[in-house]
């Protein structure tokens, strides 16, 4: 039995575990649907395909991030530039001098991702570590910034926009329904994190690795880094591409914004989140963060102030992120003893519910008294109105957020104490 | 005449106004077993860097196999079928030990930077890779994380590594450093038997080792060679106790 | 000549103001390896805090508690944030401080909000000092060239006069040296990183109303502090004064400039139209050109030339 305990987890089950995500997919359209309008829920589908972009956009991120070992601040150059050419490729569409059909136009995308990634790889690749990092931030502003003064291609700070019924379709459809679009998605996403997972199982992702890890070794058997990085850099280009191109046939208009480098901060914090040294991480860092982007930032104005802590609090406890804190928990669950952490986790939960509704509250009570109070809105909390400015609210808080972090840090020792004596434990056995 | 495996001509590089290798003239023949000794600090690692093309070189030629190789950056060199390892470990800490093996035999079983052929689909080189397990007595630990092995067990990994291309011309920096009696002379078996047909230039402190496996033996002090030959030569060189053990005793 | 003296004189009153950043960010990249993103928040906290101030005990307090605050801030950052993710490695370090940016970025938007606060001039150096050509120069601007180079005095000093500084200088270009010399290493990291964000929060104060206090400005001016450090080189403060110097003249003499590569090219964009991109291109004017300008320079010399102009180490 401890045989098992050692091994990785079997294919079979991962296979499952993937068709259901794809059958989620699929069916979520359906689970929101609104018999009486004989309509999609509007908000999911939205929040549905922006999370199928940024599948790919993240996962294309992490080809440099996580395999790689590179730390772009530019990333959304490839994306954003796959979208404006997508634009011209509507536009030209509609002249009739493009005759691809909508379904591939994402391929055209990516190959124009793919010819960005090789020009601007060219340039970035020939650095590694904190200069690799500061070149695709200058690359990234520059674009950027080109992008708001041109106006020829980049349509200036307006941006561009198209009709994407310009194009044919294979299938003969319109694609005037965001739920055929959301399918078109959906399907690429598919594709492209299949064509990224065989990517790491190629030689050349196998010497990504192997540059990340000790690039000086992997000179002594006959690799150049520098080729290693911009091969790796221009094929996530063509899959930052292909997301790009499936943004400009969603949204119809690509602006600066696509380029900018608040969206390439954006793929760095849903990678790092939900976990770079894993393949399947960014797909959950990504999954995250759009449901935070269309949940919370609907119930708080500070939305992305929680997305900064989670993400600082990530990369000081949890550097393998939320893939690595679920990977952990791997060993023990093969060992069947994952039932042990049960009452550890919830006597955890308490103080960390205390902690986070006073953290939140401190938040939410700050941005009322500023934000909130320029809009003329009120906090209400379960029907009732919170009065800001007297100090009931604000004492309640400091206990809340004082008392449970103190609360919270010895439970937390607590837990990693029983933790370790069971993986102690299981390494004993194993032995 | 057949061109030696090595050959260094009045190689010479300083760090600064430093000179740290001072005129070094060394031919290796092939199939040879040499061991360059020294005290600490004598210049042995950097006349590896240099070999390696790690460092570029001062002044000076060297030639493997009749070719120069001491304008070529580290992977040309390494093409050529020159390959070394080194004396702080250095491996992929991150990727399983299987995965360190294949990725030393990627590039010499030609599959250079392909991102079209997948790997687990590759039999042979798959085979090649589980046998060198074997020959390393690493088959146990294949799928464990290189940077979670024993201290030992990364060295015999190191050579590992260093072997694999099927180099024609292994250097092993220290390959026996830090490691037990028992360990050291396990190792030294292992690098007799996966060195065979090969030449071989290693550096060592355990004399043990150097005079149970070199055919030639150079000792190194202060950037220079001062003697070079046969075990038992080297073992009666006057010249050669006094410097040396003068140094050590330094 | 006045198309010349003005920008000249303005250039080098914003190119001493990114020495201020810059000088605090180099001293912290060269000597503890973190690239620090959360530099340009931490001159925007000095700003906003200097406008608090400034309201409820007036400037010249402001100027003197501000940068305190914000030092304050930076040893809090330093001891209980990256102290912690320093054993896994700089780009972890570095990613911390690009969360932190990021919480100060929205931070600032909530309790100050997302319009710009009326940081004004104190009333005491609201005039303008002399006229050139038909253009104030505002005493304001010589008051911040003399606090700017106080702040290059002092610095001086301390690098050169005491111990610490000694420690710091020798870090600087011999980084994994120091924590062999048996000097208490964490505490000199806390010290510099305070004195870092010292020297930005007191950018902010200066520069807060010399610019407008908005939450925007730190990201506007973080990526050209970067640009500084980086094209002036690692582990040179001269490297750094030069840079910050020549990269406020590009900017501020970019926008003077009316001409385009157009006026140089004439007969060749008229073959080409200017109705295309490359037309649009050739036809822009220098002025509008000004913002890309740094950045083609940091990934120019990033390209050829990675230790920057007078580094000593690769960046």
């Amino acid at each position: 039995m401890n045989e098992a305990a050692a091994k990785p987890p079997k294919r079979s089950r991962q296979l499952w575990l993937w068709a259901a995500l794809i059958l989620i997919g699929v069916a979520m359209p359906w689970v929101f649907y609104d018999w009486h309008t004989a309509r999609q829920s509007g908000f999911v589908l939205t929040m549905m395909s922006q999370m199928g972009m940024m599948v790919i956009f993240s996962l294309s991120y992490n080809m440099l991030m996580g395999q790689s070992g590179l730390l772009s601040f530019g990333h959304a150059v490839l994306f954003g530039l796959g979208g404006y050419c997508t634009v011209h490729f509507l536009e030209a569409a509609g002249h009739h001098s493009f005759p691809v059909p909508l379904e591939l136009i994402p391929l055209c995308a990516g190959l124009t991702g793919l010819g960005f990634g090789i020009v601007y790889g060219y340039i970035a690749a020939t650095q590694r570590a904190t200069a690799f990092a500061m070149i695709t931030l200058g690359l990234g502003e520059l674009t950027t910034t080109a992008g708001i003064m041109f106006h020829h291609f980049f349509g200036g700070e307006g941006g561009i926009s198209t009709d994407r019924t310009n194009a044919s379709s294979l299938f003969g459809l319109s694609y005037g329904a965001s739920v055929q679009v959301y399918y078109l998605i959906l399907a690429w996403t598919v594709l492209a994190a299949l064509g990224m997972l065989f990517l790491t199982k190629t030689p050349l992702g196998a010497m990504a690795n192997a540059t990340r890890d000790n690039f000086e070794r992997a000179r002594f058997m006959g690799y150049d880094p520098r080729r290693v990085r911009f091969l790796q850099f221009a094929l996530s280009g063509f899959f930052a591409g292909i997301g790009g191109g499936l943004y400009a046939i969603t949204y119809e208009i690509v602006t600066y914004d696509a380029v900018s480098g608040a969206l390439s901060a954006n793929v760095v914090l849903m990678t790092y989140i939900g976990g770079a040294t894993f393949f399947y991480g960014p797909i959950l860092g990504a999954i995250l963060i759009t449901l935070l982007q269309s949940g919370l930032s609907l119930l708080s104005n500070a939305w992305l102030i929680y997305v900064g802590v989670l993400f600082i609090g990530m990369v000081t406890f949890a550097p393998s992120g939320l893939a690595g804190i679920i990977g952990a928990h791997g060993p023990l669950a093969r060992a069947g003893r994952l039932g042990r952490l049960l009452v550890p986790y919830l006597r955890l939960s308490i103080p960390a519910f205390a902690t986070l509704i006073g953290f939140s509250g401190a938040v939410e009570l700050t941005s009322f008294l500023t934000i909130g109070e320029a809009q003329g809105k009120h906090l209400v909390l379960f029907g009732e109105t919170i009065q800001v400015w007297t100090p009931q609210p604000w004492i309640v808080t400091a206990i809340l957020l004082i008392g449970g972090g103190i609360w919270l840090r010895r439970e937390c020792r607590a837990f990693a104490r029983i933790w370790d004596d069971l993986n102690a434990d299981l390494k004993d056995r194993s032995l | 005449m057949e061109a030696p495996a090595l050959s260094l001509k009045n190689v010479r590089k300083n760090f600064g106004p430093v000179e740290i290798i001072r005129g070094v003239d060394l031919d290796i023949a092939r199939g040879e077993r040499h061991a360059i000794i020294g005290p600490n600090g004598a210049g042995k690692t950097t006349l590896f860097n240099l070999i390696s093309g790690r460092f570029p070189i001062s002044s000076g030629s060297i030639a493997l196999n009749g070719t120069r190789i001491d304008q070529l950056p580290p992977q040309n060199i390494s093409r050529l079928g020159l390959s070394r390892s080194f004396q702080i470990t250095s491996i992929f800490h991150r990727m399983t030990v299987f995965e360190n093996i294949r990725c030393a035999l990627l590039w010499s079983s030609g599959y250079r930077y392909s991102f079209w052929s997948p790997l687990w689909t590759q039999k042979a080189l798959n085979r090649q890779a589980e046998q060198l397990l074997d020959e390393l007595n690493l088959a146990s630990r294949r799928d464990l994380q290189a940077g979670l092995l024993s201290y030992a067990e990364q060295r015999a990994l190191e050579i590992g590594i260093t072997i694999a291309g099927g180099a024609t011309v292994v250097l092993l920096d220290e390959p026996t450093a830090g490691m037990s009696h028992s360990e050291t002379e396990y190792a030294q078996a292992l690098i007799r038997r996966v060195t065979e047909g090969k030449t071989l230039l290693m550096v060592e402190h355990d004399m043990g080792v150097v005079f149970g496996l070199a055919d030639r033996i150079s000792v190194v002090v202060y950037g220079q060679v001062i003697a070079s030959g046969k075990p038992e030569d080297i073992r009666n060189d006057r010249a050669v106790k006094e410097a040396y053990l003068g140094a050590l005793t330094e | 000549m006045e198309i010349v003296l003005n920008p000249l004189l303005n250039g080098f009153v914003y190119g001493m103001l990114l020495f201020m950043l810059a000088s605090g960010l180099t001293l912290i990249f060269s000597m503890m390896g973190v690239l620090n993103f959360a530099h340009a928040g931490i001159y925007m906290i000095g700003a906003y805090v200097a406008f608090d101030m400034s309201r409820l005990i007036g400037f010249w307090a402001a100027l003197i508690v501000a940068p305190l605050v914000c030092a304050a801030i930076g040893a809090g950052i330093e001891v209980w944030g990256l102290r912690r993710t320093h054993h896994n490695g700089h780009i972890a370090e570095l990613l911390f401080t690009f969360g932190l940016f990021f919480i100060i970025e929205r931070g600032v938007q909530m309790v100050w909000g997302m319009l710009p606060v009326p940081y004004r001039v104190p009333a005491l150096l609201d005039f303008p000092l002399f006229r050139l050509y038909g253009v104030d120069f505002p005493a304001y601007r010589a008051f911040m060239l003399l606090i700017a180079g106080g702040m290059l005095l002092a610095i001086r000093l301390l690098l050169t006069r005491t111990r610490v500084g000694l420690i710091i200088q020798a870090s600087l270009t011999h980084p994994q040296m120091v924590s062999s010399l048996g000097h208490n290493v964490p505490r000199v990291f806390t010290l510099v990183f305070a004195g870092g964000c010292y020297l930005a929060g007191l950018a902010g104060v200066i520069g807060g109303n010399y610019q407008v206090t908005e939450p925007a400005m730190a990201a506007s001016l973080g990526p050209i502090v970067f640009v500084v450090v980086v094209f002036g080189g690692l582990g040179s403060l001269s490297g750094c004064f030069v840079s910050s110097i020549v990269i406020g003249m590009v900017q501020t003499f970019a926008v003077s400039i009316d001409g385009s590569l157009a006026d140089l090219l004439g007969p060749i964009v008229a073959w080409i139209g200017t109705d295309n991109l490359a037309g649009e291109i050739l036809s822009i004017p220098v002025s509008r050109v000004g913002p890309l300008l740094p950045y083609a320079m940091m990934v120019g010399i990033l390209m050829f030339r990675p230790r920057g102009l007078m580094g000593t180490r690769d960046t």
